[in-house]
């Protein structure tokens, strides 16, 4: 059980730290909702498990549903699609 | 003997003025409140051009990231000192984290009365047998109050900068961002018809359970609400509307405050000064007990579902 939380920990570290320095909006939002789903195990090993549906509910749930909406209100989800258009993977030769 | 009063005296009263300005009808800052007519802002060619000149040069002279010196050595300054910083505020917290007790030391400073006290008198007193939400719940009944209210007041805050009128939102329908993506998604659908049940359902028994079992009001009402989001999100507002609109939404939330003021009010009256509470604690083990923590657990749960719910539907349409 110590190595299972010490896993779930570095996770969580490692989760915190990528937020941060993913480029993409919405990958951040994903990891943002992993972190809360580990965050939420991690209460259950605490043995605080209200606090765990609390999270899993709020964190992962309520709180990523609300920033998908807010991006896609700004229009930051459509934006991204239209880059990935543009962007050729490959320069064209001559 | 009761007599009416005329129409031109009643118009002279506060009570008339208070309801005319409730209604809307007479705004009291017209005609004593010094008002000048907005005027659209218009700018001119010539600064326009001037504008674009200056922002041509600054490109060009002060954000040169090659040529000017003062930059570069502005940003390595800038570098050095963002780390510089960060490792400050690391060092210093974890000098204090090494001044704090060890985990489970004996003379920690939370190993004090109260909580040997919770422990002890809580079933007892609170008739509660998870003793989290029995303390939440009767212990600190009013610091939730205060919680419920700021959830509250969040969702006034949220109303008052994204709600859209109802007249405007059919005659711009841009701010409608549901309209323009694919409605009756059949996975979506199915998914969403087989899981709400069972999330409305878990939602609901914690709730009712939340004083015998893990959980309590406010995980219960965000999963109910979570369960909401999910519906709406495969079948659109039409079909929550039949059930959940603004006036299910107001009546719920204010009914439910007053009555969590109510109940925790006359807790601690009767707490405080004395009095036998009368409202009974029934057996500890079984649905109707708990005294005042299964009707507060309802009440709160409500309040949080609403609120989710609220939250989503007025980021989504500005509206509910």
């Amino acid at each position: 059980m110590e190595i299972f939380n010490a896993i779930l920990l570095g996770f969580l570290v490692i989760c915190a730290v990528s937020v941060s320095f993913s480029k993409n909006l919405l990958n951040s939002i994903l990891i943002f909702m992993s972190y809360s789903l580990i965050m939420s195990i991690i209460w259950i090993l605490l043995e605080s498990p209200d606090l765990a549906i609390t999270e899993a509910a709020v964190g992962a749930g309520v709180t990523s549903i609300l920033f998908f909406v807010t991006l896609k209100k700004i229009h930051a989800l459509q934006q991204e699609a239209k880059e990935d258009d543009t962007d050729e993977p490959y320069p064209k030769t001559k | 003997m009761s007599h009416i009063r005329k129409q031109s005296e009643y118009e002279k009263t506060f009570a008339s003025k208070f309801f005319q300005w409730l209604g809307g009808e007479k705004d009291s800052f017209t005609g004593n409140m010094e008002m000048r007519p907005q005027k659209e802002y218009m700018e001119e060619e010539a600064t326009i051009e001037e504008r674009m000149k200056d922002r041509q040069q600054a490109l060009a002279e002060v954000y040169d990231s090659v040529h000017n010196k003062e930059l570069l050595f502005f940003n390595k300054l800038y570098k050095c000192f963002s780390i510089v910083f960060c490792i400050a505020i690391v060092a210093v917290l974890i000098y204090t984290v090494s001044y704090l007790p060890s985990v489970g030391a004996e003379d920690k400073p939370t190993n004090n009365i109260v909580s040997d006290t919770y422990i002890t008198n809580g079933l007892e007193d609170t008739g509660a047998v998870n003793i989290v939400t029995g303390m939440i719940l009767s212990y600190r009944a009013f610091d939730t109050f205060g919680e419920t209210n700021v959830l509250f007041i969040a969702t006034c805050c949220v109303m008052i900068m994204l709600m859209v009128d109802e007249k405007e939102l059919s005659k711009n329908k841009d701010s409608n961002d549901r309209i323009f993506e694919p409605k009756n998604d059949a996975i979506l659908q199915v998914i969403a018809t087989l899981l709400v049940p069972i999330v409305f359902l878990f939602g609901i028994y914690i709730i009712l359970n939340g004083h015998l079992s893990p959980g309590g009001g406010f995980s219960g009402g965000a999963m109910i609400g979570a369960g909401m989001i999910l519906y709406v999100a495969a079948f659109g507002f039409e079909k929550t509307g039949r059930f959940f609109n603004e006036n299910v939404y107001k009546c719920v939330k204010v009914t439910a405050l007053i009555c969590y003021g109510c109940i925790v009010t006359y807790y601690f009256l009767t707490g405080a000064n004395g009095f036998e509470s009368l409202i009974p604690l029934g057996t500890p083990g079984k649905i109707l007990s708990g005294g005042i923590t299964l009707p507060i657990n309802i009440f709160v749960g409500s309040e949080v579902a609403c609120t989710m719910y609220a939250f989503y539907a007025l980021f989504r349409r500005g509206g509910l």
